[in-house]
C-alpha cells in the first residue's frame, strides 16, 4: 500500500520536473533570444540553402540544425519563434482562465439568474464552429500577435466556465459551506476564501492545459498564414514552409514540429503534476 | 424565563408550490435547554435548524411566521443584521464531519477564522482561545492539530473540532443536526456526552435535531415531535416517554427497537395512525390562511 503510494508519487514528481525543465529550456530560449541565436531568424543566404543539420553529411559548421531554402538558421528561427509561443501562451491562457473562471465561479455559486445567463451565452457560444469562429475574428481584426490572442481568448473563455462552474457547484454542496455562512460571513467572502481554495487545483490544470491549446492554436493560425506577419519566426510559419519541401530538406519541418509537440505535452504534464502536488486532499 | 429562540407559526413551501414543508411550526428554547427536534426523514426536524440559521436551501422558501432570536425578528431583519446576529449569537455543528470543515485549509484557521474576522478578536486571543477549545474536547497535542488538514484527522476527531469550533464563540444557541448519524457506533456515544457536557457546562441552548429517541433521552430537556413539518407534540422528555400524548408519538416510541428484548420484530408505525395523522394535517392545511 504505502509503497505504491510511493511509486505514485514519484512517477508524478518525474513527470512535473521533466515537463517544467523543457519549459524553462523554451522560456529562456525566448527571453535570450538575441543573446543566445547564432544567427540572425530573418537574414538570408541563398549559397546557403538547405544545409542539414551537423549530424548529417554536407552540414556546415554554425548551423546545428541546418538552413531552410532560404539559407535562414533553423535553430535561430526556432528560437525566436519560441517568443511567440510563450507570448500567446501566457497572454491568451491568463486571460482565458481569468474571464472564464470568474464566470464560472459566480454562476456555480450565485446560481439563479446569474447562472441562467452565463449558462445560455455558453450554449450559444459553443454552437460557432472555433476554428471557423478564429478564422473569421482575424479576418475581421486583421492578422496580429494581438488578434490571435484576443481569438483564443474569445472562443476558449467557455471551457473554463463549464468546467469551473461544474466544481463550484460541486463544492457549494458541502457542509463547510454552510457553516461558514452560519458564522457570518458574507457570501463574496466565502465564495473566495472557502470555495475557490479547493476549485484552484482544477483551475490550474485547466490553465496549464490551455496554454498548450494556445501554443497549437497559435501554430495553426499560422500555418494558414493568419498570425504575425508572414516573414516573422513561428513554429507553425516553418511548419508550413518546411512541409513544401518536406522531401529535400525535412528538419525544416521536423524540428519545429518536435519543439511543439514537446512544449504542448508539457503544459499538460505540468497541470497534472502540480495538481497532484499541490492538492491537499490528494498529497 | 423567557426564550433564547421562539419560533413562531413558521411556515415555509417548495418554491413556486403550494406544498408546504412546514406547517405553523411554534417552539421555544430558553437559555440553556436542549429541545430535540424528532422525526422520520423527510418530516422537516433539520429545516427548522436551517430556518434559524439561514441556510435553508434554495428550493424552499418562508412564507409567514416569526423566528426571535432574543426578540429580534430574523425574518425581518436585513441581510446584513440577519447575518451579524446569527454570526454572533449561534452555531452549527454539522451532520457529517467529513465535509463540514474545509478541506484545503488547516484546522486552526477554520476554528480561528470567525473569532477574528466576525466578533473582532485579535489573533493571539483567538489562537489561545481555540487551543483551549481543542483540549476541551480532548483532542491530543492541539497545537499539532492546528496545523493539519481536515483529511489528516479521522471522522470523531473532525467532530470533535466541528464542536469546539461551534463553541469557541461562545454562542447562545447551537444547532446541532444529527451530529452522530456519520459517526461510527462506538464514536456516537462519546460524542453525545461531549456535547452534552459542553452544552451543560457553558450553559448553551441546544437545538437538538436526531432521529434516534435513545439520544433525546439522554440528553433533551423538551422535545417536538415532527410529521410532515407538523409538531405533532410538544412536551417535556419525561412525560413523553412516559405517556407520550400524541397517537404518532406513542407508535414512534413503540417504533424504537430495544437491545433487551433483540428478538422482537420491527414495529413500524400503524396504518390507522398514519392515516389519522394525515387527517389531522389535512384539516390543518384547509383551515390554514397565510396572512400578509
Amino acid at each position: 500500500m504505502l509503497d505504491g503510494r510511493m511509486a505514485t508519487r514519484r512517477r508524478a514528481g518525474a513527470r512535473l520536473w521533466l515537463s517544467a525543465a523543457w519549459l524553462l529550456v523554451v522560456a529562456l530560449a525566448a527571453l535570450l533570444a538575441p543573446l543566445i541565436a547564432p544567427h540572425d531568424p530573418l537574414a538570408q543566404d541563398l549559397l546557403l540553402g538547405r544545409l542539414p543539420p551537423v549530424f548529417i553529411a554536407g552540414s556546415e559548421p554554425g548551423y546545428l540544425l541546418g538552413t531552410d531554402s532560404l539559407g535562414r538558421d533553423v535553430l535561430s528561427r526556432m528560437i525566436y519563434g519560441a517568443r511567440v509561443a510563450l507570448v500567446v501562451a501566457l497572454a491568451a491562457g491568463v486571460a482565458t482562465c481569468l474571464i472564464g473562471s470568474a464566470l464560472g465561479l459566480a454562476a456555480g455559486f450565485y446560481r439563479g439568474w446569474t447562472d441562467r445567463i452565463v449558462g445560455r451565452l455558453v450554449d450559444i457560444w459553443m454552437a460557432f464552429p472555433p476554428v471557423l469562429f478564429a478564422i473569421l475574428l482575424i479576418a475581421v481584426l486583421g492578422a496580429s500577435l494581438s488578434s490571435v490572442v484576443l481569438a483564443i481568448i474569445v472562443i476558449d473563455w467557455t471551457r473554463f466556465c463549464r468546467v469551473v462552474r461544474a466544481e463550484t457547484l460541486n463544492q457549494s454542496q458541502m457542509d463547510y459551506v454552510n457553516s461558514a455562512r452560519v458564522a457570518g460571513f458574507t457570501r463574496l467572502r466565502t465564495l473566495l476564501t472557502e470555495i475557490l481554495p479547493n476549485v484552484m487545483p482544477v483551475i490550474v490544470a485547466l490553465l496549464t492545459l490551455e496554454m498548450g491549446i494556445a501554443v497549437i492554436v497559435e501554430a495553426i493560425l499560422s500555418f494558414v498564414n493568419l498570425s504575425v506577419s508572414t516573414d516573422a519566426p513561428t513554429w507553425g510559419g516553418m511548419i508550413a514552409e518546411g512541409r513544401i519541401a518536406i522531401y529535400q530538406s525535412w528538419w525544416v519541418l521536423a524540428f519545429p514540429l518536435v519543439a511543439l509537440f514537446l512544449t504542448v505535452l508539457s503544459f499538460a504534464q505540468l497541470g497534472e503534476g502540480l495538481r497532484d502536488r499541490f492538492d491537499p486532499v490528494l498529497r | 424565563m423567557s426564550a433564547f429562540l421562539e419560533i413562531r407559526d413558521l411556515s415555509a413551501r417548495l418554491r413556486g408550490t403550494r406544498e408546504r414543508v412546514l406547517r405553523s411550526v411554534s417552539l421555544q428554547v430558553p437559555p440553556g435547554t436542549v429541545r430535540g427536534l424528532v422525526g422520520e426523514s423527510g418530516a422537516g426536524k433539520s429545516m427548522i435548524g436551517k430556518a434559524v440559521l439561514g441556510v435553508l436551501p434554495r428550493a424552499v422558501e418562508i412564507v409567514e411566521g416569526e423566528i426571535l432570536l432574543e426578540g429580534d425578528d430574523l425574518l425581518k431583519a436585513s441581510p446584513a443584521t440577519r447575518r451579524r446576529l446569527i454570526g454572533a449569537k449561534t452555531a452549527l455543528v454539522p451532520q457529517d464531519p467529513l465535509t463540514a470543515l474545509n478541506p484545503s485549509r488547516r484546522i486552526g484557521r477554520q476554528v480561528t477564522d470567525r473569532l477574528v474576522d466576525i466578533l473582532g478578536w485579535d489573533k493571539a486571543r483567538a489562537t489561545t482561545r481555540a487551543l483551549e477549545m481543542l483540549a476541551e474536547v480532548r483532542i491530543q497535542e492541539p497545537e499539532r492539530v492546528m496545523r493539519l488538514y481536515p483529511h489528516e484527522l479521522s471522522g470523531g476527531m473532525r467532530q470533535r473540532v466541528l464542536i469546539a469550533a461551534a463553541f469557541a464563540a461562545e454562542p447562545k444557541l447551537i444547532v446541532a443536526d444529527e451530529p452522530t448519524t456519520a459517526l461510527d457506533v462506538t464514536v456516537q456515544k462519546q460524542t453525545l456526552r461531549l456535547i452534552s457536557e459542553l452544552q451543560a457546562r457553558h450553559g448553551t441552548a441546544l437545538l437538538f435535531v436526531t432521529h434516534d429517541l435513545g439520544v433525546v433521552a439522554k440528553i433533551c430537556d423538551r422535545l417536538s415531535v415532527l410529521y410532515a413539518g407538523k409538531v405533532v407534540e410538544d412536551t417535556s422528555v419525561e412525560k413523553f416517554f412516559a405517556t407520550p400524548a400524541h397517537p404518532y408519538s406513542a407508535a414512534l416510541l413503540a417504533a424504537t427497537p430495544r437491545h433487551t428484548d433483540p428478538t422482537s420484530s420491527l414495529r413500524p408505525v400503524p396504518a390507522a395512525v398514519l392515516d389519522a395523522v394525515g387527517d389531522e394535517i389535512a384539516a390543518a392545511d384547509a383551515a390554514w390562511r397565510p396572512h400578509g
